[in-house]
């Protein structure tokens, strides 16, 4: 699975990092670090630490399975 | 027909193209399908593969714990365009809306977004720069590469250039123990994007951390050996230094070269546009078609004087992807101005880095909250007596009080919003370098003339 945090918003509370914490770590007293692509397993943790997020700034992959196939210039 | 119906036959049946398929063009992608717009999208990068995320690059993967690969940009939805990619545009009509691409291709548009970015300013002698062990870090080629030689074991790594960028690869090395030497040309890191009583700090945390920090010197050559690998550098004081990796951090260089003889007001701080992300002719004149997004805009803000202001902000790509989106199938009256202040945040030495408004706009800064010497702290930043700033070192909850001050103008230096005021609030001059060291270093740029400083130039515009 794919996800991104958005750090402009994330205020470093950590709820992330206690619910998932092979995805989200914390560098440092408050700065953030995170798989982008964490394993399958893990999908539900991590839904859940996007979900407990205070400020929303966990974004998860919508498109179940491999997404929307990209198509490489046929030049 | 009404232009209402314009409109809606336009969002059902238009076409649309994307230059440039990164943050901005996939989150604008995303929003125009959001939007309800059904008709065909066609999404042009020069890179290869799904668009992906380059903050990690400098962070989690030169650390060696996510791989390159693994920074693909997740998707909200399903954005069903057509993809043209590993190949560049390189030009664009705006007589005919006719996007034209390397390879001979011309592909035709109702409306189109600019989302080109930026790509890193490579090392000024073509030979040395292609040395082998000499990097620069924009794309997840440039990340992985570094993060091989870095997994190497190097004797010495040399980062030339201490801005965001260069001390993010900094503290990495540092991190995984490697030794390092960093070159900047200014009087001290970070100088470029906060001036000099910050980057006092940053110079005295790089240091803390075991960094070889010269500042105030020029590398002028990089020396390979027999097998064509990088081995010495070479100071314009004299002195040399053995390394055998260089990271060339020396900031972004705007992608609107493909533009040139467009007509667009495009140059080397970006694509001049409006609030709205409508792109401006060379006369200043809005166009109707024309929109654009991310690194590559260069934007007026009211709240710094309808000055423009080049950002290299991934908050501000995102957002200006969403204006723009919505006013490419809305009318008139329904559109909305970007007029956000600006976002920034950077991970270095285990310190969270963060910052609002634009520092750069600022004539004097104080810290008005915590402690330097601790690396804790608030500092705000004012220009003729008010807030335009503020940055936060391990004090990221602050921003928005700080966020609220810029927006009503408060009166700087303003009062410590808790009672532990430090001991030093003294406003000092901010200090910032030059227009020549402001583009290598700094990631936001106020680029229109101070209208104070009274002098004008007109460009002409020959077809
Ligand atoms: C290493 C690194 C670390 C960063 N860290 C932070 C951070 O901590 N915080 C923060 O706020 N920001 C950070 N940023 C900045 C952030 O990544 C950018 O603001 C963001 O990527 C801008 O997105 P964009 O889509 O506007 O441009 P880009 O990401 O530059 O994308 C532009 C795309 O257009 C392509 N392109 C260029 N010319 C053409 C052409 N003629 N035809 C077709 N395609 C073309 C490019 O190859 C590229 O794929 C970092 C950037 C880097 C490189
Ligand atoms: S839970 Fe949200 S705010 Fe807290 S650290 Fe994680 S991403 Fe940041």
């Amino acid at each position: 699975m794919r996800i991104v945090v958005d750090l402009s918003r994330c205020e470093g509370y950590a709820q992330c990092a206690f619910l998932a914490p092979d995805a989200f770590r914390m560098h440092g007293e408050e700065a953030l670090m995170y798989d982008p692509s964490p394993d399958d397993a893990r999908r539900d943790q991590v839904l859940r630490a996007a979900a407990a997020c205070p400020v929303q700034a966990i974004l998860v992959d919508q498109l179940e399975g491999r997404d929307a196939p990209v198509e490489a210039s046929p030049s | 027909m009404t232009s209402a119906d314009n409109l809606q036959a336009f969002k059902r049946d238009g076409r649309i193209v994307i230059v440039g398929a990164s943050l901005a063009g996939l989150r604008a992608a995303e929003a125009l399908r959001g939007e309800g717009f059904t008709g065909s999208l066609t999404m042009i990068g020069d890179e290869l593969g799904e668009p992906y995320d380059r903050p990690p690059l400098s962070k989690q993967v030169l650390t060696g714990w996510v791989s390159a690969g693994d920074t693909t940009l997740p998707r909200r939805r399903d954005v069903n365009a057509e993809w043209l990619l590993g190949v560049p545009a390189t030009g664009l009509d705006l007589a005919t809306n006719i996007v034209r691409l390397a390879d001979g291709r011309e592909i035709p548009f109702d409306r189109v977004l600019i989302s080109t970015g930026v790509r890193a300013r490579p090392w000024f002698v073509e030979s040395e720069a292609a040395l082998d062990g000499v990097f620069v870090v924009r794309t997840r080629e440039h990340a992985e590469g570094l993060q091989r030689a870095l997994a190497a074991g190097p004797s010495r790594v040399l980062v030339i250039g201490a801005g965001f960028t260069g001390s993010e690869i900094a503290s990495i090395c540092r991190e995984r123990d490697i030794p390092l030497t960093v070159a900047e040309l200014a009087p001290a890191p970070l100088v470029g994007a906060l001036g000099a009583m910050i980057g006092e700090v940053a110079a005295d945390m790089q240091r803390a951390h075991g960094v070889d920090l010269r500042c105030g010197v020029k590398v002028t050559q990089l020396e390979g050996d027999a097998q064509g690998h990088f081995r010495r550098a070479h100071f314009d004081d004299g002195s040399t230094i053995d390394a055998d990796v260089a990271v060339v951090a020396l900031g972004g260089i705007r992608n609107t070269e493909w533009l040139r003889g467009s007509g667009l007001a495009a140059g080397v701080w970006g694509i001049a546009c409006d609030t709205g992300c409508r792109a401006l002719t060379l006369n200043g004149l809005i166009t109707d078609d024309i929109f654009v997004a991310g690194d590559v805009a260069r934007c007026p803000n009211p709240i710094y004087e309808y000055r423009l202001i080049s950002l290299e902000h991934w908050a501000n790509a995102v957002e200006q992807a969403e204006v723009a989106a919505h006013n490419m199938v809305s009318g008139q009256a329904d559109r909305w101005p970007h007029l956000s202040i600006p976002l920034f945040w950077s991970i270095q030495f285990g310190v969270n880095i963060k910052s609002v408004g634009v520092p750069t706009f600022a004539d004097e800064v104080a810290v008005t909250q915590g402690s330097v010497s601790d690396h804790r702290f608030v500092a705000a930043y004012g220009y003729r007596g008010r807030v335009t700033a503020a940055v936060s070192f391990n004090n990221a909850k602050w921003l928005d009080h700080y966020r609220n001050l810029i927006e009503t103008a408060a009166p700087f230096p303003p009062p410590c919003p808790t009672p532990d005021q430090p001991a030093d609030m003294k406003p000092v001059p901010v200090d910032f370098p030059g227009p020549t060291l402001l583009a290598q270093g700094a990631t936001v740029v106020v680029t229109g003339h101070d209208p104070g400083e009274r002098r004008v130039t007109a460009a002409q515009y020959h077809r």
